[in-house]
């Protein structure tokens, strides 16, 4: 066994389903299913050959997820746990299936994640009205908002006072996202774009928070399938494999204790970097989670891309859409690709691999993509994580 | 320090704190207009929201926590305007001010802010006092505004 989990384990296959506004008559079952299938078909692997899963049960929380899955999918396994990351399921799932393999636990982890809107409309999703645990007692009754939004709103606005990153500077992010998604027919925007103006005129959803620089809520689904590196050779595709990673977990309610525009990723991102024996000017390609505008700015000075308060110039300096300098997001990232609840983050797992495959068709980085920074986010900057993901050229 | 009351025809219809037994000191001090918080006897830690255990970095102290009583000072740390409120209740205040206050003690809790006149005077380190919001009979709110000397 490796004293590391350096190149110690590869993804050797992606799936996902397109997001959408809804996918009526889907639940959350069918969902990840369906991406399942795609992810194992994709490294040529078998149902019979799964036998490791992590599963993450999505927000609403379900008793018993592995079992469920195993029984829709016709999938046994021998190792299941599940994942509560929220956000950063994507590379908190990466890491644990490559212990798994890595351990003897199992050979082939299945990992997945979907969300299901059945409404055949929009779904509006509820603002808090019970009062009864410490995080809503002290928070409900000033004013209840909706999911994340009044805390990132928080630290947008705190960082902009702090540091003047103001909506025309953050707004850049939001423009280059879409670029990469008008390049990319899985996004939910492939078909429009937007500009510095529509972004900045955009209604205010959370203040200073614009519309444009919020995800939207999606139906989606996105699995990966987790090997040792040894297992890995002679698959299907060019071998992605797991250089370094590393969580921050940190507190649950934004407002109590610490920064808050310091995200925990810093924490990861050291130890990842460390594992790997890169470091931030060696990574070629990022994917960094975007729930929000912000959240980008805040992870690049966290993670070393830049100093404290500078992440609002760093990315008027550089060109972040895939043919940039800097290429971030690939796939649009989810404020374009697509927020399907946790699913969201895990598709910049997926993306990040699709583009060391050189498999990113229109929007393929035409640069090297032989290492390839990705974060997840879970909470207001409660629990994240960092992986390095990269090729034989890096390993 | 000021207060505020409802007009007795409104029925007040947002939501209220539903307190356990241990945050229900906190909620008896407001009635009284009295903002309290939990500091550690062992550590010294500042706590807030309420509980039982102390989280201070070095302290196992369990039951350590002893209620003291703020100043009702502090500074807005965050804020963001609410144009749309999520739960219908709030309808009619809109745009109001979700904030977060860092306490003269060092610690910080969610509030509003209230009588601050216009969004232009906001600004993160604004100096503001406690002001009571007596929403119901068993239910008093800290909520912030600007000190005035
Ligand atoms: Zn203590």
């Amino acid at each position: 066994m490796p004293d590391t989990l350096r190149g110690a384990a590869v993804i050797v296959g992606i799936g996902e389903l397109k997001p959408e506004r809804s996918r009526p008559g889907r639940d959350v079952m069918s969902l990840l299913t369906e991406a399942a299938y795609r992810a194992i078909q994709d490294a040529g692997l078998t149902k019979e050959d799964i036998d490791g899963f992590v599963m993450d049960a999505g927000m609403e929380g379900a008793s018993g997820f592995n079992t469920t899955m195993a029984e829709h999918m016709g999938i046994y396994p021998t190792f299941a746990t599940g994942c509560d990351a929220q956000g950063a399921a994507g590379v908190t799932m990466a890491l644990q299936a490559a212990a798994y393999v890595n351990a003897g636990l199992a050979e082939y982890v299945l990992c997945g994640m979907a969300a299901a809107i059945d409404t055949g409309g929009r779904r509006r999703p509820a603002a808090p009205t019970r009062t009864e645990t410490s995080g809503s007692e002290f928070v409900v009754p000033f004013g209840p908002t909706v999911g994340a939004n009044g805390n990132y709103a928080m630290i947008a606005r705190r960082h902009e006072e702090l540091y003047g990153t103001t909506v025309e500077k953050r707004a850049k992010i939001a423009v280059d996202l879409r670029y990469n998604a008008n390049h990319n027919p899985m996004a939910i925007f492939h078909d429009t774009p937007i500009t510095i103006a529509d972004v900045v005129n955009s209604r205010i959803v959370a203040d200073p928070l614009h519309l444009l620089e919020c995800v939207m809520p999606c139906a989606g689904a996105c699995a990966f399938v987790v090997t040792r590196a040894d297992l890995a050779h002679g698959m299907r595709h060019k071998p992605a494999y797991i250089l370094g990673g590393a969580l921050g977990i940190s507190r649950n309610n934004l407002q109590y204790v610490g920064e808050i525009t310091v995200s925990p990723v810093g924490r990861a991102a050291r130890k990842a970097f460390a594992m790997a024996g890169y470091g931030p000017n060696d990574v070629q390609v990022m994917e960094i989670y975007d729930s929000f505008t912000i959240t980008v700015i805040c992870e690049l000075e966290d993670s070393g891309f830049c100093n404290k308060g500078e992440g609002g110039d760093w990315i008027q300096a550089h060109d972040l859409t895939f043919t940039g300098d800097k290429p971030l997001n690939t796939h649009g990232g989810q404020l374009s690709y697509g927020q399907a609840s946790t699913a969201g983050g895990c598709a910049q797992v997926t993306e990040a691999v699709r583009q060391i495959r050189r498999d990113g068709g229109e929007h393929q980085v035409p640069g090297p993509t032989d290492l390839i920074y990705v974060t997840g986010s879970g909470g207001s900057f409660s629990q994240q994580g960092a992986l390095l993901l990269g090729s034989d050229a890096t390993l | 320090m000021a207060a505020t009351q409802q007009p007795a025809t409104q029925v007040y219809t947002k939501p209220l704190p539903t307190p356990s037994s241990v945050s229900q000191p906190f909620w008896d001090a407001a009635k009284e207009h009295r903002l309290i918080f939990q500091r550690c006897r062992l550590c010294g830690t500042r706590v807030f929201y309420p509980r039982d255990i102390c989280p201070g970095p070095q302290c196992f102290g369990v039951g350590s926590l002893d209620w003291v009583e703020s100043t009702g000072k502090g500074r807005l740390y965050s804020y963001t305007v609410s144009y749309q409120p999520a739960h219908q209740a709030f309808a009619g205040d809109v745009p109001y001010v979700l904030a977060i206050i860092e306490m003269d003690e060092g610690w910080r809790m969610t509030s509003n802010l209230i009588n601050f006149g216009s969004q232009d005077a906001l600004r993160i380190g604004l100096r503001v006092e406690v002001v009571w919001d007596d929403v119901t009979p068993e239910f008093s709110l800290p909520k912030f505004q600007p000190f005035r000397q």
